[in-house]
């Protein structure tokens, strides 16, 4: 069987997700034995020389569309592979640069840089999926490893991976961690944050604050609804839902609804 | 099994944990956990929770002091004992692919056998649940029946019964039934706790005749029926009279919108119920495609994958999932294995991130269309 050719792209993102890939340590030589990597210019020198010719069996791109050029390049991108996953909250939600989305149009680049009138950006940062079809979603901020080890194994098996879009509350319950919403008080957010982490925020004791999105049928109103019962205000609770995953349609949703 | 009561002292129920864990059982039993009493491995009596009780509500538990040293003044640990009999992930098989060959391995049965202590008249009950519904049919799942044939169950009368608690409306508890090899029965004092033990198998009785123990005083035994009768004073909750049957006609009741407007479909309600026994299997293949695996995993009827089959799932809506729940805890349970699925131990109340109360549901359902809202 020939080794399927990979490319991994960079968008808008601290390539953090990239770096998930890098971290497998131990599995790196058996994913390079099993993946033909042509292009990954945050890890092969080769790559500096440019962009290969010719189509990929899989693309991983990480990153937000938020300029006019990327959102060309998603194109090229998608039209070269044939299968295309998101990783991490940037490609998935538009990531943590999406909360510009909220503001007016250059008020975070008049913060963020010191000669604002040089950037060129879209007014919005959109996930990878409002551009081009998508196979396969992995979410968090980072990615979670052992998603991206299965997706990979699963891809090269010819198999479905197994990427449930259940809650964080059904790991918490599995690993045998005690709710910490329930038990101490602390404003969580797992209930309506998808799976794939391990639950590992509830395990130190803190709450899980959604950095792998919104799960599969998030109810953020009724959650939203018992976090002012445990007293946080309302901007707190916009906060809550306005980081990592702003952008995600349920959790933009619910921090506009206590935004005032 | 009408031996006369025995009392054990402090030393005594040592010398039973010893004496367990010496013939080579694991054993687990109620211990101060990350802010809860967690059922896991102790060693002695001084790994349990003295001094130390629960309050419980609607999506809310607390640890609580308590100033009379009871080893056994909590009401439940937030996860039953479903945790060690039916795990929440478990091997099935695994597979390795040696040239055009498959080597086919079934995980070896489990040899670990368990010991429980400190289980509660609800819990033996929803154990008993759980081996109608997994020993009990034609597929018997062999990983429990390993498991469940080697426990050996140290039950303990409940004392202080929590507010989300509701054994009594289901005729579960407070008092141990059956199920049990010992029953224990705290009687807590300023000289510290004795017990009165009571076999409730062969194995049991043998196991109490190699402690030391002496008979129960007259006043010891009425001392422990008044434990039972005060836990069954503070019962916090009841389920509503009726049969729960009647849901099942009720299937278009608004009720079930408004519940829907709170439940998060996050399905703690389900791995925290020590009756819910619905699993998943996932498969795993490494990066060499040589070696794969089965595993099976909890599942619950809160993920939509759960009903899902050729083009979606057939429960896409969080109202139509909860009503799975209930209508199937509650009624179709009774059809399909005779008994309720609800043995009235309140974890679903109190572990519910947003404090849904199954009888105050049913309460709603039984008061009709017309008079709820
Ligand atoms: S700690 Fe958070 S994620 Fe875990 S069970 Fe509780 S609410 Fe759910
Ligand atoms: S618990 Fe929540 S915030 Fe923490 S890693 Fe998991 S998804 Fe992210
Ligand atoms: S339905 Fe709730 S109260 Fe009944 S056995 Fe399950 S967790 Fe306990
Ligand atoms: S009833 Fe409560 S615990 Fe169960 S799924 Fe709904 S919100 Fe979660």
């Amino acid at each position: 069987m020939p080794r399927p050719r990979v490319a991994v792209w960079k968008f808008a993102s601290c390539d953090g997700c990239q770096l998930t890939l890098l971290d497998c340590e131990d599995l790196l030589p058996e994913i390079f034995a099993a993946l033909d990597i042509a292009y990954f210019p945050e890890a092969l020198r080769t790559s500096a020389a440019g962009l290969p010719e010719g189509a990929f069996d899989l693309s991983l791109v990480e990153g937000s569309i938020a300029t006019a050029a990327d959102a060309a390049r998603i194109r090229d991108v998608r039209d070269r592979s044939r299968l295309l996953v998101t990783l991490g909250a940037c490609a998935t939600a538009g990531g943590i640069q999406a909360l510009r989305n909220f503001a007016e149009p250059g008020a975070f680049a008049a913060l963020v840089y010191p000669s604002p009138e040089t950037i060129d950006a879209l007014a919005a940062s959109t996930p990878i999926g409002d551009h081009v079809a998508v196979d396969f979603e992995l979410h968090g901020c980072p990615i979670a490893k052992p998603q991206l080890v299965e997706t990979i194994s699963a891809l090269l098996a010819g198999r479905r991976p197994t990427l449930p879009g259940h809650s964080v509350c059904i790991d918490c319950k599995a690993r045998g961690t005690t709710c910490v919403s329930v038990a101490r008080g602390v404003p969580c957010l797992g209930p309506v944050t998808r799976s794939g982490c391990g639950a590992i925020c509830p395990a130190y004791a803190r709450g899980c604050y959604g950095c792998h999105g919104p799960m599969e049928t998030p109810n953020t109103a009724a959650l939203a609804a018992s976090l002012r019962a445990l007293g946080l205000e309302r901007p707190e609770i916009a906060r809550l839902f306005r980081t990592f995953n702003a952008a995600a349609p349920a959790f933009r949703e619910e921090s506009a609804r206590h935004d005032d | 099994m009408n031996a006369p009561d025995l009392v054990l002292t402090v030393e005594g129920l040592d010398a039973l944990i010893s004496a367990l864990a010496g013939t080579g059982f694991r054993v687990i039993g109620p211990t101060p956990g990350e802010g809860a009493i967690v059922h896991d491995d102790v060693s002695s009596t001084d790994d349990l929770p003295r001094g130390w009780g629960d309050e419980q509500a609607p999506g809310r538990y607390r640890l609580r002091p308590r100033d009379d040293g009871a080893l056994f003044g909590y009401a439940l640990a937030p996860q039953s004992w479903k945790r060690f009999l039916h795990p929440p992930r478990e091997r099935l098989w695994s597979a390795r692919r040696e040239g055009g060959e498959v080597d086919l391995r079934p995980a070896p049965l489990p040899e670990e056998r368990f010991a429980f202590i400190g289980v509660r008249a609800c819990e033996l009950k929803a154990i008993a649940v759980q081996d109608r519904v997994l020993l009990g049919g034609a597929h018997v799942d062999a990983r429990y029946a390993a498991r469940r044939s080697s426990l050996f169950v140290v039950a303990v009368n409940c004392a202080d019964p929590a507010a989300t608690c509701f054994c009594s409306s289901m005729q579960t508890g407070p008092e141990v039934g059956e199920g049990h090899d010992v029953v224990l029965t705290e009687l807590v004092s300023a000289e510290g706790s004795r017990f009165l033990a009571r076999a409730g198998s062969e194995a049991g009785a043998a196991m109490l005749a190699g402690l030391p123990s002496r008979p129960a005083t007259p006043r010891e035994v009425a001392a422990g029926a008044e434990v039972i009768a005060g836990a069954e004073a503070r019962m916090g909750r009841a389920m509503p009279p009726g049969d729960p049957r009647a849901l099942l006609a009720d299937l278009e009741h608004p009720r079930w919108d408004d519940v829907a407007a709170r439940c998060l479909t996050c399905g703690a309600c389900t791995q925290v119920c020590p009756t819910c026994f619905c699993t998943t299997v996932e498969d795993t293949s490494d990066l060499s495609g040589r070696e794969t695996a089965r595993d099976q995993r909890w599942d619950s009827c809160f993920a939509t994958e759960f009903s899902f089959i050729h083009g979606g799932a057939v429960r896409a809506s969080g109202r139509s999932r909860y009503r799975q729940w209930l209508t199937h805890k509650l009624a179709t349970w009774i059809e399909q294995f005779g008994t309720s699925g609800c043995v009235g131990c309140g974890r679903c109340i109190a572990w519910c991130p947003v404090g849904i109360d199954i009888t105050e549901e049913m309460a709603a359902f039984a008061a009709g269309p017309e008079d709820e809202r």
